[in-house]
């Protein structure tokens, strides 16, 4: 092969090609960190939250006048609720998965106030809790009616049982081996909780949150103004519940406003936003800079096949066919490549390094860095054809001509 | 010769024109996804007090948990209790001082038909609006007697009373809010700080409250706090509302505004004080960790600018290198192929300097051109973080380009140009006379 005279042709203008070198290695760099950080975005993102996240929405009801009684009120509601054709089930509580607001608990092993060994998301809820998120219970068993209580009947604020998600379980009792069920942990001085179920998930509202998977279900319905509820209806009734469901209780009471409609699916757009826009930010950065890099290939490229022509038209007078004069230009691009992606390796580890560090990121995928410089090759390839094309067209006889 | 330069540059630019335009377009390219990103960064790490930043301060004083700091390694808590507040407000040594929290009222407007709405409110003190240079329309703030007489008082946003009243002056109106009757004492003119410094712990980037009400009035009337609660200590089982506000639960923000360095001491030696006083009494188990932030250092011990923004900033500055090492490659790739001119002017009698002179110009213009073109870019680069942001509706406040963001990206495309330029040109100031003419 040409390898030797290319190089050697090359290293006499090496300004010009470790500038292509050295650009094929940053946009590399970039590239390869920019790629890691998509898909860390992308799985943080595919996380599934545990309920049933497309048939489920939620609305507050405010009262404002200052006479009207909590419980009755939210009563009423869950009962038209429920009673709505194509409603599977509704509940009162305070928050829901990846709703970004919520209320969070530090968890003892042993009575007292010290360092918490755990944290948990509260979801506060009556019995009909569990079916309305469409949990999967893996162990134990739901609350008993008997178990929910109001907060204004009871001078204990927090209830006696809890149903804790299995991430929960583990993180609160890491020793333990066998069924969680049956097993205490405290709220704090006096409130000890009895775990009386274990679902396989339910995520926290929040999504930045490391504890996310942590959270539990307490049987406890507080009597305030405010008043949220989660309602999950049959496959493909959900729009049109929405409407009505707000409709209906906005008819009810004219003491009250209903606001903050929205679905499950609408929430955890709103939670992974930032997340959405990175991933389409950074794929802009990558398609942009292939772009420019390419580009300045084949700038170059023609460049070079311009200040050659007399070289060129020379070697194919003197016997070289098209192809030979297609494959040198290749050949070219690809050891200039080469230093490039060889380079852009090492700079894409030594960035990933630097932001893993800065920012916490995951370290990246070791298959990226090969991938990418397959990429890269391609797209140098790919650009310098034309240019190469154009190369093999010059007419032998420039060779006789003088400039 | 100047002119002349700008012809001869205007000559070679127009020579190749494709390589011009690639020049110009990677510049512009790469100066607009730098800038695009740098302007929103600028206008998230803004300070909008900074006229009083040596004068306001945040509050922290560390009543936490003994075994567990509020924030590791030793990071006193953001906001503080009821009682804090309270002793630390009614003790009144600060030049001005308030405490506030975030919460909501339902608006009753007028008339049978009119539907009631909710609206974010602010529960605070009447020094709010002065410490804060709140701008009013009509009206004013209510008295200070009103913090201690639970007035029901209330001001309005440019928006609400746009909404209620039609924008006009509604000072002395009665309004309905929750079924209680409030009294406009004022409406403020615009006002939108970015970021929403009196209060970064719940999202400093979302409009400010529509509705201003005296924070005593809000404590005895029961008002629900929209922001963070956190509490290390347990509140006493059926304590009620009482109990909430006696326990250790933190929830409410405390700024005072002291107009020189010695009153900061005076305040910070009261503080202290203060502390020691309440240790005697069982409270603030932790040791002493009190601290008078401004405006930017809260903000900054806040992290007010997301990380993600900082991640795309240096991703963003690279991509301008790979522009600038693309626009490198190309100038150079044009000095060498124009070396025979060069050599002809240096044996006609160019100096170095002229040379130099004749490229840096050439360049400069390329830069110009580049930087116009980027701020271009950078507009179509903020359209763009905007649709993609588009549910979040206060997104339309950070992607604001200023006339100071504009100058910074010409500048930068004319540095830029010029700095790649450098290479290429000494190469071509390098080439000997008459050494081209002898090939070929």
């Amino acid at each position: 092969m040409e390898f030797g005279p290319i190089w050697r042709a090359m290293m006499r203008n090496k300004g010009g090609y470790l500038l292509i070198a050295l650009q094929i290695a940053v946009t590399m760099a970039v590239m390869v960190n920019a790629f890691a950080i998509m898909q860390e975005r992308s799985k943080k993102m595919s996380r599934p939250s545990g309920i049933d996240d497309a048939n489920t929405f939620s609305l507050v009801s405010v009262s404002f006048n200052p006479e009207l009684d909590a419980k009755t009120l939210v009563q009423e509601d869950l009962d038209l609720l429920r009673g709505l054709p194509g409603v599977a089930n509704a509940v009162e509580t305070n928050s829901f998965p990846l709703r970004q607001g919520g209320w969070s608990e530090g968890l003892h092993r042993e009575p007292g106030v010290g360092k918490s060994v755990s944290s948990s998301a509260i979801y506060f809820v009556d019995e009909h809790g569990l079916d309305t998120f469409a949990l999967n219970l893996v162990d134990g068993q739901n609350f008993a009616p008997d178990q929910v209580s109001w907060d204004s009947d009871s001078p204990d604020f927090w209830p006696a049982t809890v149903i804790v998600t299995q991430a929960l379980a583990e993180d609160l009792f890491p020793e333990h081996e066998g069924s969680y069920v049956g097993k205490t942990f405290w709220f704090n001085d006096e409130n000890p909780a009895n775990i009386v179920g274990v679902v396989e998930r339910m995520q926290a509202p929040w999504p930045t949150w490391t504890g996310i998977e942590r959270s539990m279900l307490v049987p406890l319905r507080r009597e305030s103004e405010f008043a949220r509820y989660v309602i999950r209806t049959e496959p493909g009734y959900r729009d049109e519940l929405m409407v009505q469901a707000e409709e209906l209780l906005s008819g009810s009471n004219k003491d009250r406003i209903i606001r903050g409609l929205g679905s499950a699916e609408e929430a955890r757009k709103l939670s992974y936003l930032g997340d959405a826009a990175m991933i389409k930010i950074l794929s802009f950065i990558i398609l942009l800079l292939t772009a420019i890099t390419g580009l300045g290939i084949v700038g170059l490229a023609s460049f070079s096949v311009a200040r050659r022509t007399r070289q060129i038209g020379i070697r194919r007078a003197l016997g070289a066919t098209k192809p030979a004069i297609v494959r040198y230009f290749m050949l070219e691009n690809f050891l200039v490549s080469s230093v490039g992606v060889v380079t852009g390796g090492v700079l894409a580890i030594g960035l990933n390094i630097v932001m893993v560090q800065a920012f916490a990121l995951t370290p990246l995928a070791w298959y990226v860095i090969p991938v990418a410089m397959i990429v890269l090759w391609l797209v140098g390839q790919v650009a310098v054809a034309g240019p190469a094309r154009r190369a093999s067209g010059i007419s032998p006889a420039i060779a006789t001509r003088s400039t | 010769m100047f002119r002349y330069y700008l012809k001869l540059g205007t000559l070679s630019i127009r020579a190749n024109p494709m390589l011009s335009a690639l020049m110009v377009a990677a510049i512009a390219v790469g100066i607009g996804a730098c800038m695009t990103i740098f302007t929103v960064r600028h206008v998230m790490s803004g300070n909008p007090i900074e006229s009083k930043n040596d004068q306001l301060y945040h509050v922290q004083v560390d009543n936490w948990n003994p075994d567990d700091p509020y924030d590791e390694p030793d990071g006193a808590p953001v906001q503080v209790t009821y009682v804090d507040a309270k002793a630390l407000f009614d003790a009144g040594r600060a030049f001005r001082q308030t405490t506030s929290f975030k919460t909501s009222r339902v608006v009753q407007p007028d008339g049978e038909d009119a539907r009631p709405y909710q609206e974010d409110a602010r529960a605070t003190t009447a020094d709010f609006f002065p410490m804060f240079e709140v701008p009013f329309l009509y009206g004013a703030a209510w008295d200070r007697s009103s913090d201690e007489t639970q007035d029901h008082v209330v001001v309005l946003s440019r928006e609400l009373n746009e909404k209620l009243y039609g924008g006009e002056d509604s000072v002395g109106r009665t309004l309905m809010l929750n079924d209680a009757a409030y009294r406009v004492s004022g409406v403020l003119d615009t006002w939108n700080p970015v970021p929403k410094y009196y209060d970064v712990n719940n999202n400093p980037f979302e409009a400010p409250a529509q509705l201003f009400l005296p924070f005593s009035l809000a404590i005895a009337s029961g008002f629900d706090n929209n922001g963070n609660t956190s509490c290390w200590k347990p509140i006493e089982e059926g304590s009620g509302r009482e109990g909430f506000l006696a326990s250790e639960c933190i929830w409410i923000q405390m700024w005072v505004e002291l107009q020189n360095a010695s009153a900061k001491q005076d305040y910070m030696d009261f503080l202290n004080a203060y502390v020691e006083e309440q240790k005697l009494l069982g409270r603030f188990p932790r040791p002493l960790n009190n601290h008078l932030r401004t405006p930017e250092e809260w903000m900054k011990y806040n992290e007010v600018v997301d990380e993600d923004v900082d991640v795309l900033l240096g991703l963003a500055i690279l991509f301008l290198v790979v522009c600038l090492l693309n626009t490198i490659g190309l100038l150079l790739a044009k000095a060498m192929r124009r070396a025979k001119d060069t050599s002809l002017r240096r044996a006609l009698g160019a100096s170095r300097a002229e040379l130099f002179k004749q490229h840096v110009i050439e360049a400069g213009m390329i830069g110009v051109a580049g930087g116009a073109l980027g701020v271009v870019m950078t507009w179509f680069g903020l359209r763009g973080i905007e649709n993609i942001f588009i549910e979040y509706e206060f997104i339309q406040h950070l992607v604001r380009m200023d006339w100071s963001m504009v100058a910074l990206a010409v500048v930068l495309a004319i540095a830029s140009a010029l700095g790649a330029a450098l290479y290429p040109t000494w190469r071509t100031c390098n080439i000997t006379p008459a050494s081209h003419l002898r090939l070929q």
